[in-house]
């Protein structure tokens, strides 16, 4: 008897033990701790060091190597040292990159910053970069510093599209960031399908063909007839119709489902009905796969760094690395993502970080060079206007096309005016909760059900 | 007298100090974490955002909301259909390639090859081998693609939006990689059986299958009841192969979630209030499943013994 009793709690400290590893990684009570001093702390930080003493470190946390080639590409003085290091001046600049993958970017930021007090000086995030879908959670902090202290001033920023200083504006009308580049979106179709299925790669011909949404699906079956499909996936066309709302996802605590965003629903439902479009998530192989012709797919939905930097123009055989596509507007304008540069709270290198976003988002001669050798969209009226017009620019990817006319008139239509902190879990678990109402396995009532139940997860605050 | 008494206290003072460096770790690494996470389970204690909510004491209000939501019970359903698609087929593998490994009168060759190479899967890691999976499996991969130039099918299969083909890929990728680890501990327990007894049988004129089910079985009893309970422990514990295979999803609708993939979700927030109170139910869940194989097991086996005995 005593044996038994012995052997069912060797048992039960079996199990304790094995959960407890699981229940260990949970429970690491680290966060209360660190709160309570920075508040205060951060504003403490927030004064700069005095003048002339600047660090000699300057940290940069980012997500992907893009800012790192513009700053290479572009700033007077920034030597390359090793892929993780560089120079300007005696200033070591130390990047350290964290790709977004399971939001792995946000959560090695967040950790750096709720510890920036604390941290010693040269080991201090002094910039990092966020975008738009979750702009507001850092903008809305003071661990962002106005870019007024950095001395930018009205003037150097009256050039910038007004939508990309309102993604980083707070409640109080503080300025807390800058971003070179502006992300209207267009439709890159592959001229070579154009010309089998409709006759002509011509973007004006294909616009009329994709005028809005029911020639959209008109022309949709002309593709899928021909053994093609209009999109790779539904949630290409996602930001076209969430970029068009008029209610923001959370009103008073509550998720709210905006008509437009059910717009989306219910055409993307058809798109797949009718076996038009696939329902891959963003960024998987199935999803890239139609980067290249085998893919038979016929268009992606994106702004200029999808098309320069993500649709493997630096791969021989896909479309883009043979100039193969073409761009119009199509059926609505829209933006999609955006860079931004913040100043953090505590920076030892306020001048140089101060020049770094002054040099980048507002000196006209650098972004038209970034325009000329990577093809981006810059955020600078005057010369994005200069180059639409500019007969001798094209971009390779899109056969020699010059697309920034189409560019320009995008970005001044794009509104940001309902944006919200919740905007990257409500997209994720949107996309996700859908794709199994898309696939015919659940009801709609219950993907949506689903969707709220991941959302009230990620930020438990909410309601539905 | 006095003697025999002074020695046998110095083994005792032995085995505690042999038994330092378990409780020691035990302590700090298991029942430290063990009890705070118990405590924290009670607390309101998430962020939002870059903002810290709490630690609020709610009382039993995390686990009201638990069970308020129904996911509970659903993620747990998820759980225990993924791992019984994978054990019942890894422990019948496991016993017939342990019986045949442990038979002498088959005079296998290579057996030490084989026994190596079933063992092999479990050492390559389960994200890893996930990943692969995830790669050959999918819409545009290469099993598709062999199964329409085999002409099978005409369109691509998708693996990766049914539930049954994602949950039996979980499934299978489990049987796969914990079948060699318990073929090894199911040999061990068939070779402490005393081979007096089979020759006993053999003499007595039982065949193989009477030996198998009359003899092997109820002796093997007591490894088949730790078998059991490790797996299935850490199949309540499934997490890195589902998550990678689904990439965090758990799709399709949810179907391939289990609980810790849900308790991990709820790290996106930094909840640990709603996490530990899973946690704790996690445990507690374990627990009784662990009590109830353990009970039927061994009141089963003490009858076996007693007869044994008589």
């Amino acid at each position: 008897m005593k044996k038994r009793t012995l052997a069912m709690l060797l048992g039960a400290m079996m199990a304790a033990s094995m959960l407890a590893g699981c229940g260990g990684g949970s429970s690491a009570p680290a966060a209360p701790a660190a709160e309570e001093e920075t508040g205060e702390a951060a504003e403490e930080a927030a004064e700069p060091a005095a003048e002339g003493e600047e660090g000699k470190v300057l940290n940069i946390y980012c997500w992907n190597d893009e800012f790192q080639r513009r700053l290479r590409d572009h700033y007077p003085g920034y030597e390359e040292v090793d892929a993780t290091h560089g120079k300007i001046g005696d200033v070591e600049v130390v990047w350290n990159i964290t790709p977004s993958d399971d939001n792995a970017y946000q959560n090695n930021l967040d950790e750096t910053l709720l510890k920036q007090a604390d941290a010693p000086q040269d080991e201090k995030i002094d910039l990092f970069l966020i975008e738009a879908d979750y702009a507001l959670k850092y903008v809305g902090t003071d661990y962002t510093m106005p870019v007024a202290d950095f001395g930018i001033t009205d003037e150097d920023l009256a050039n910038q599209y007004k939508y990309t200083q309102d993604v980083v504006t707070d409640g109080n009308g503080v300025l807390k960031g800058v971003s070179w580049q502006g992300c209207p979106g267009v439709m890159v179709y592959s001229r070579e399908v154009a010309k089998e299925v409709f006759g002509t790669d011509e973007p004006d011909a294909i616009q009329e063909k994709f005028a809005d949404w029911d020639a959209f699906v008109a022309s949709a079956a002309e593709l899928k007839a021909a053994g093609y499909q209009v999109v790779s996936s539904v949630n290409d066309t996602y930001r076209v119709y969430s970029n068009n709302v008029t209610s923001p996802w959370v009103v008073d605590g509550k998720i709210n489902l905006d008509e437009n965003i059910k717009k989306w629903v219910d055409d993307s439902k058809a798109l797949v009905d009718a076996g038009y479009a696939g329902t891959h998530d963003l960024w998987s192989d199935d999803w890239s796969a139609g980067f290249y012709p085998e893919g038979k797919v016929f268009a992606y939905f994106g702004p200029a760094w999808l098309i320069d930097f993500c649709m493997a123009a630096d791969t021989e055989g896909s479309i883009a690395n043979a100039g193969g596509y073409a761009a119009t507007v199509g059926p609505q304008s829209f933006n999609w993502g955006g860079t931004w540069i913040c100043g953090a709270a505590g920076t030892d290198n306020v001048t140089l970080v101060g020049d770094i976003m002054r040099q980048m988002t507002c000196n006209e001669q650098i972004m038209t060079d970034i325009v000329k050798d990577d093809n981006d969209f810059v955020n600078n009226k005057p010369a994005m206007e200069a180059m639409a017009a500019d007969e001798s620019y094209g971009d390779a990817v899109l056969g020699g096309q010059n697309a920034l006319g189409m560019f320009c008139e995008g970005a001044d239509k794009i509104s940001m005016d309902y944006i919200s902190i919740y905007d990257q879990g409500c997209t994720e678990e949107f996309q996700n909760a859908m794709k199994g109402y898309f696939e015919g396995q659940i009801p709609f009532e219950k993907a949506y059900e689903d969707f709220c139940k991941a959302v009230v997860v990620k930020y438990p605050e909410l309601t539905y | 007298m006095k003697n025999r008494k002074s020695k046998a206290v110095s083994y005792n003072k032995w085995g505690y100090i042999f038994l330092i460096p378990f409780v020691a770790v035990y302590g700090i690494f298991q029942l430290v974490p063990l009890v705070s996470t118990i405590y924290n389970s009670f607390f309101e204690n998430y962020r939002s955002g870059l903002i810290q909510i709490g630690p609020n004491f709610v009382g039993f209000k995390n686990y009201l909301t638990l069970f308020r939501n129904g996911d509970l019970l659903f993620y747990t359903r998820n759980t225990l259909i993924m791992w019984i698609l994978g054990f019942v087929p890894q422990i019948l593998v496991s016993l017939l390639l342990g019986a045949w490994f442990s038979d002498p009168s088959l005079r296998l060759k290579f057996d030490r090859f084989f026994k190596t190479v079933i063992y092999l899967p479990n050492l390559i890691m389960a994200s890893a081998f996930s990943m692969l999976f995830f790669t050959l499996f999918s819409d545009k991969g290469p099993i598709n693609s062999i199964l329409i130039s085999l002409g099978i099918i005409s369109v691509p299969f998708k693996f990766m939006s049914h539930v049954w083909s994602v949950r039996g890929l979980v499934a299978f990728m489990n049987f796969i990689m914990w079948f060699g680890n318990t073929t090894i501990l199911l040999m061990a327990g068939m070779m402490g059986i005393d081979p007096s007894l089979y020759e006993a049988a053999q003499v007595d004129g039982a065949t193989a299958t009477q030996i198998f089910y009359r003899i092997t079985l109820p002796l093997l009893r007591p490894i088949l009841l730790y078998v059991m309970i490790t797996s299935m422990i850490g199949g309540l514990q499934m997490f890195d192969v589902p998550q990678i295979l689904t990439n965090g999803t758990g799709d399709p609708v949810r179907k391939s979630m289990t609980l810790i993939m849900y308790l991990n979700k709820h790290l996106w927030s930094k909840n640990y209030g709603l996490g530990g109170a899973l946690s704790v139910m996690l445990f507690i869940v374990t627990g009784i499943l662990s009590l109830i194989v353990f009970r039927i097991n061994t009141r089963t086996a003490e009858g076996g013994r007693h007869r044994d005995r008589t």
